[in-house]
């Protein structure tokens, strides 16, 4: 058994220590926010918060976590109480299709908790490794800033 | 002290020779140079490289202000724009010329061997020329050079004579009618116009090249540059047509991925006339020598290896499997998800963890807005434990050599920001 902090929770996981930490999120824990897109950490889907910074679970075996928290979407806010990110993402109607979004969510959540006031430019650049397909790059963009200038 | 000394000893024939300015000259008008000519120029320039340190990260193209990282302080790439206060647009093919075959700017003042004029100096007078119109052509920017950042005593430009008494030695490119055209070509492009050397081969304390030990592995920015010759630690020998892939698409099947310095070269001799690049493969091919007996002995157990699933056993052995082996375990295709088999690589068998490293925490990523191959870093995600775990398991299992002793050193750098 390996104990993982989620969300502020201990949990106890019965899996193979190898295990991608996005299989353990969706499949033991039922925390299906994370996106499984690639598999091989290219495309940001299952981007989750480890210790505050951007990991991609798909590609950490949960037996690196030990004892630092790890965040997932539904650590960030619920439907009924969406948080100050997912508040921006709504406003700015950033999805499209939605399946990147998650992934995006937690990378710009990632960035504001390192540097809460971030330029255009460092906006972008940080948001580069997700992808998005449909192509609502201008809204994700908008979205992130408007988080920035919320209280 | 032992550079203050050296330095002290031969301070004083230094100070006696000087050289003299070369008159400023209006910049040439655009339309007095040939298109034809420009357009040679533009093709020289990518394969020496120029752009890349003359032009600062999201900065004008050949505008300066790149910070290069050395073993003496941080130097700034200069204004090579026509600009006539700022940049060289004051500067007559004469003065330009004499830069590149002397390492001497406009005014008479030493340049620092940060920029190669070691090798540009075997440049031949015609592509001199395109250089220069292709240089005196592009567009103007008004940015003032900024200071390097040196500690001393290497601070002190008129000590870099000093240092070409000693290291620079000036002469044109010597053909060697026994070898084939391209091979010949090739060593000029390698030896002179590309500088490889400059990266490829170890440096003494006065960050001169150790002749004796020519492209035998060197440093760069933090990375090092795997050697050349006969040394090759890459487990698979290069052939040239491998090397034509991956100095032209940054990518060969068997070898290697470019990273860190080397992704902006590959990435200039993708557009240039693909003889160029031939040729220089056809060199180093021959650089590298027909491998031994021992050499192909050990691709072939690399190859076997490669082809095996067996992981061996330990935390490095279960972080491996977890972290890298989704995509590395299935090899490289042309076109898959699959990443290289760490048997194959030569990260794994060089004698520094610097790039397996850097490589392991930044990850692989064209430049912004590029296309190009991505590994995710993984520096949010391992500990440092984890990451030493990591490097002894690779080093032994695919590397199959002694663990390094420079883990804890350079994790520490990276993780600082240091190159």
């Amino acid at each position: 058994m390996i104990n993982l902090n989620v969300n502020g929770k201990t949990q106890q996981i019965d899996a193979d220590p190898a295990t991608p930490l996005l299989y353990v999120l969706r499949d033991h824990l039922q925390l299906d926010g994370a996106k499984f897109g690639c598999g091989l950490g290219q495309c940001g889907a299952c981007t989750v918060l480890v210790e505050g910074r951007a990991v991609l679970s798909c590609v950490t075996p949960i037996s690196t976590l030990g004892e630092r928290r790890v965040t997932t979407l539904e650590g960030l806010g619920t439907p009924d109480k969406p948080g100050r990110m997912q508040r921006a993402f709504i406003a700015e109607q950033a999805a499209q299709c939605g399946y990147c979004i998650p992934g995006m969510i937690m990378q710009a959540q990632a960035l504001l908790e390192a540097n809460p006031r971030p330029s255009p430019a460092e906006i972008r650049k940080h948001m580069s490794p997700n992808l998005c397909r449909c192509g609502t790059h201008m809204r994700i963009l908008r979205a992130v800033e408007r988080a920035a200038r919320e209280p | 002290m032992r550079p203050l000394v050296a330095l002290g000893i031969v301070a004083a024939c230094a100070a006696c020779a000087a050289p003299d300015p070369v008159p400023p000259s209006a910049a040439p008008a655009r339309a007095s140079f040939d298109r034809a000519l420009i357009a040679k120029g533009a093709q020289l320039a990518a394969i020496g490289n120029c752009q890349v340190c003359h032009t600062a990260a999201g900065g004008k193209s050949f505008a300066g202000g790149r910070p290069l990282e050395t073993p003496f302080g941080t130097m700034y790439g200069t204004n090579i724009t026509p600009d006539p206060d700022t940049g060289i647009g004051g500067w007559s093919e004469e003065a330009f010329s004499r830069a590149l075959r002397e390492g001497v700017d406009r005014e008479g003042r030493h340049l620092y061997p940060v920029f190669p004029y070691e090798y540009y100096t075997r440049l031949t007078d015609e592509d001199i020329k395109a250089l220069y119109a292709y240089i005196a052509t592009r567009e103007p920017v008004r940015a003032q050079n900024r200071p390097h950042e040196l500690r001393p005593p290497y601070n002190v430009r008129a000590l870099v004579g000093v240092w070409k008494t000693l290291y620079f030695e000036r002469g044109a490119f010597q053909p060697d009618r026994a070898r084939s055209a391209p091979w010949n070509r090739g060593a000029y492009l390698v030896g002179a116009l590309g500088h490889c050397s400059a990266c490829h081969t170890p440096r003494n304390f006065l960050g001169a090249e150790k002749k004796s030990e020519r492209f035998s592995g060197g440093e760069a920015e933090g990375w090092h540059g795997p050697a050349l010759n006969a040394l090759s630690p890459s487990p698979l020998p290069w052939y040239a047509e491998q090397l034509f892939k991956y100095l032209r698409t940054g990518l060969d099947d068997l070898h290697a991925i470019a990273a860190g310095p080397m992704e902006p070269v590959v990435r200039n001799l993708a557009r240039v006339p693909e003889d160029e690049v031939r040729a220089m493969a056809v060199y180093l091919e021959a650089l590298a020598g027909q491998p031994s007996e021992e050499r192909r002995k050990k691709a072939e157990a690399a190859l076997a290896l490669a082809k095996t699933a067996q992981r061996g056993e330990g935390r490095g052995a279960e972080l491996y499997a977890g972290a890298c082996g989704a995509c590395h375990d299935q090899g490289r295709a042309a076109s898959s998800g699959g990443a290289l088999h760490l048997a194959l690589g030569t990260v794994m068998t060089i004698p520094t963890s610097s790039n397996l490293l850097r490589i392991t925490l930044e990850g692989i990523a064209p430049p912004e807005g590029e296309p190009g191959r991505a590994m995710p870093g993984f520096a949010s995600a391992l500990t440092d434990g984890q990451v030493r775990d990591l490097m002894a398991y690779i080093r032994e299992h695919f590397g199959r050599a002694p663990a390094w002793n420079d883990v804890d050193d350079e994790l520490k750098k990276i993780r600082e920001g240091r190159k």
